[in-house]
């Protein structure tokens, strides 16, 4: 492009204008060019990760079951105000449905929904199914005859409550309430708690790895940070290679280790301390988990509180000790707080990797180390209950990005390193 | 670091206990790993040390877990599957990742910190809730129980190692180069595959690498999306730990660490690499 200029030596106000269009121009095509170099990767985590992730959110609020294999109930029950006993009306697109449904063959689905709400819901729907050919109008004494259920309004009040496609019901069970027939939401008695227990556990369990992680990994990354770079190298391999190892290798190599004929309790025999007989139960249980999960993320302490400490000048302890502080203080006042930041980024990313653990926990952990992850799993592939598997998955998540925006503030996305 | 002349008792105490410390959990750290490789020799069908190898008898060792695992049909096939697998999902998350790092180092992209948590969420995401969300969605696509599904989740969860490997590397990187380059009459892919990719490599590599071990390692995702015809080598783990426990696993985990330590004498290598190329001293 030819720039013409005037006597002067300025630009012409012309020429400016062009300019100055140009650079926007250039501006905004290395602006398109950077997006689309990211688009592609961003596109693919959008489809393959982020959707199926909403896909759960979806999920865990729908509830199209009895909606949808009980249609004409659900929709004469709309205008149904739950005082008393349906009226004929509604039985017979009860009646309706019940044939519809046993033809189909999917009668079933929507009484195993309503079953998760009250047991006993399924046998008096499949029941009443089975002998339905044989029922004659008027359908409401015939079915009160043919299941006195029929007669109880609390029943109603629970097809009722189903018969919306969306549904609250398994973030209610998901914390531990229940809904009673006229829709008040309480705590179940406490001997029935799961889930709320669970969470707690989850989180104190991780709390409690979080801190052992701290403690050992503590005086082990400060120690790594004050040997020379060749030496620390060295022995940085120790720290390395489980970080590569295999988590389920890790596992289980626990196994091995803590179980009742394993290698600790033979040791521990062999040497006196505790007699055949009583050989100390390690393992499948709370322990377990503990001491698997502390040794599997310590690395993920170590590896930050290092690459802070190395960045600290040891001249400032140094400097503290002549200015006579004693070796207490001049670590507490000068030392320590220099390190928090490594001690934050450390604890909050074992802390989060622990409340999402589900292998090892499954592996290790017996009855009373499972973790919430565990009773995911148990709903999508055990009791196939995939609504309650959503809900707790997505609580599950809240809980992970509240803390995982703790962690950007204190530490930032662009400052996670990696080996 | 050692303990000064003037040191008094208390501080000599101090500092012995705190090695003693520091020893004790580098045991805890590398002992169940050591431990893992001569149990995996064990002749019997034990989890635990026999008389015979603690005196060292020769008998006691056998090779007999090795065999088992290179004769049995399952595993075999499980070998196949994580290769397969691990192969293809390193090669889309290498090459999607460094493209999007490429981006991600201009200063010209928009809304850079959301992109960044967008692309990194894979890491952060409990996998537990990746594999439930993936389960239903991916069934719903119907390629859950294929190669394509579990390649694709795979990809999913190692691109974030790629990432952010690449854009530490790229922090370092001379953009005059790139300008020179072009100043010299060098086309944009000439300059990329010339200029910036020899200089960017070592982070692709390293996190390549962290991907193919994600993949490698990958058991929860795997568990729920792929199919019998699907199954890897820690989904043949898993319910081997679970059902029929026998040393076969630690014969498995034994090569599964001789395999790490390749993995982190490379990545070693690298970073070092790149830390000469990039003029910071170590």
């Amino acid at each position: 492009m030819a720039i013409t200029v005037d006597a002067s030596g300025d630009l012409s106000p012309e020429e400016q204008k062009r300019l100055k269009a140009d650079l926007h121009r250039s501006l905004f095509r290395n602006k398109v060019r950077a997006c689309l170099l990211v688009a592609p990767l961003v596109v693919f985590i959008l489809v393959t990760f982020v959707a199926p992730i909403g896909n759960m959110l979806i999920r865990s609020v729908e509830d199209p079951q009895v909606n949808e294999y009980m249609p004409l109930t659900s929709e004469a029950l709309q205008d149904w105000d739950g005082q008393e006993l349906p009226d004929e009306t509604i039985f017979a697109a009860l009646a309706q449905d019940l044939i519809a449904g046993r033809e189909s063959k999917e009668i079933g689905k929507a009484a195993t929904r309503l079953n998760y709400e009250s047991s006993g819901m399924r046998s008096l729907i499949m029941g009443s199914a089975r002998k339905i050919s044989r029922i004659e109008p008027p359908y409401k004494e015939a079915l009160i005859e043919a299941d006195k259920d029929w007669a109880d309004i609390d029943n109603w009040k629970i097809i009722k409550r189903l018969s919306s496609s969306y549904t609250s019901s398994y973030y209610v069970a998901a914390l531990d309430m229940e809904t009673s027939p006229d829709g008040e939401v309480s705590f179940v008695p406490e001997n029935q708690q799961i889930y709320l227990k669970l969470f707690w556990r989850t989180l104190w369990m991780s709390m409690l790895i979080t801190a052992m992680t701290v403690l050992l990994g503590y005086p082990v990354s400060y120690f790594l940070a004050s040997l020379p770079v060749k030496k620390a190298n060295v022995l940085m391999i120790l720290v390395l290679l489980p970080f590569w190892t295999s988590l389920l290798v890790r596992t289980s190599s626990w196994i091995a280790m803590l179980q009742s004929q394993g290698i600790l309790n033979d040791l521990l025999v062999w040497m006196g301390i505790i007699a055949d007989e009583q050989r100390l139960q390690m393992i499948y249980n709370a322990l377990g988990t503990v001491i698997a999960m502390t040794h599997i993320l310590l690395p993920f302490m170590i590896l930050p509180l290092y690459s802070v400490m190395k960045t600290v000048p040891p001249s400032y302890l140094r400097a503290a000790r002549s200015l006579g502080a004693n070796p207490w203080t001049a670590f507490w006042q000068v030392y320590l707080p220099q390190t928090i930041p490594g001690i934050s980024a450390g604890a909050i990313l074992v802390f989060i990797l622990a409340i999402g653990y589900y292998i090892t926990p499954a592996l290790v952990g017996g009855q009373s180390g499972q973790f919430i992850g565990n009773l995911i799993a148990y709903h999508m592939q055990g009791s196939l209950n995939w609504g309650m598997a959503a809900a707790l998955g997505v609580m599950l998540l809240v809980l992970v990005m509240g803390i995982y925006g703790l962690y950007s503030r204190f530490v930032g996305v662009n400052n996670v390193k990696l080996g | 670091m050692s303990v000064p002349s003037y040191a008094g008792p208390l501080e000599r105490t101090w500092y012995y206990a705190f090695r003693v410390f520091c020893a004790a959990v580098f045991i805890f750290l590398i002992a169940p790993i050591l431990v893992i490789v001569p149990l995996s020799f064990n002749a019997e069908p034990y989890f635990s040390f026999t008389q015979g190898m603690l005196t060292l008898d020769p008998d006691a060792y056998s090779t007999r877990w090795y065999e088992e695992f290179l004769t049995s049909d399952r595993w075999l096939e499980s070998i196949k599957n994580s290769v397969i697998v691990a192969f293809f999902s390193t090669f889309l998350a290498a090459s999607l990742g460094t493209l999007a790092a490429l981006g991600l180092s201009r200063s010209e992209l928009p809304y850079k910190g959301l992109i960044m948590g967008l692309l990194i969420s894979p890491m952060i995401v409990p996998l537990i809730i990746a594999a439930a969300g993936m389960f239903f969605f991916y069934s719903s696509l119907g390629i859950s129980q294929s190669y394509v599904g579990l390649i694709l989740a795979h990809t999913a969860l190692g691109t974030p190692f790629v990432v952010i490997t690449v854009t530490a590397t790229l922090s370092g990187f001379d953009h005059n180069l790139v300008k020179a380059a072009a100043n010299l009459g060098a086309t944009p892919t000439y300059t990329f595959f010339k200029i910036t990719m020899p200089l960017i490599m070592t982070g692709v590599i390293s996190g390549a690498l962290f991907a193919l071990m994600t993949s490698f390692d990958e058991v929860i995702v795997a568990i729920f999306i792929a199919g019998v015809e699907q199954r890897t080598i820690p989904m043949q783990m898993w319910s081997g730990i679970r059902e029929q426990i026998s040393p076969t696993i630690l014969a498995v985990a034994t090569i599964l660490i001789t395999f790490s330590v390749i993995m982190l004498a490379t990545v070693e290598i690298l970073r070092r690499r790149s830390d000469r190329i990039r003029g910071i001293i170590s």
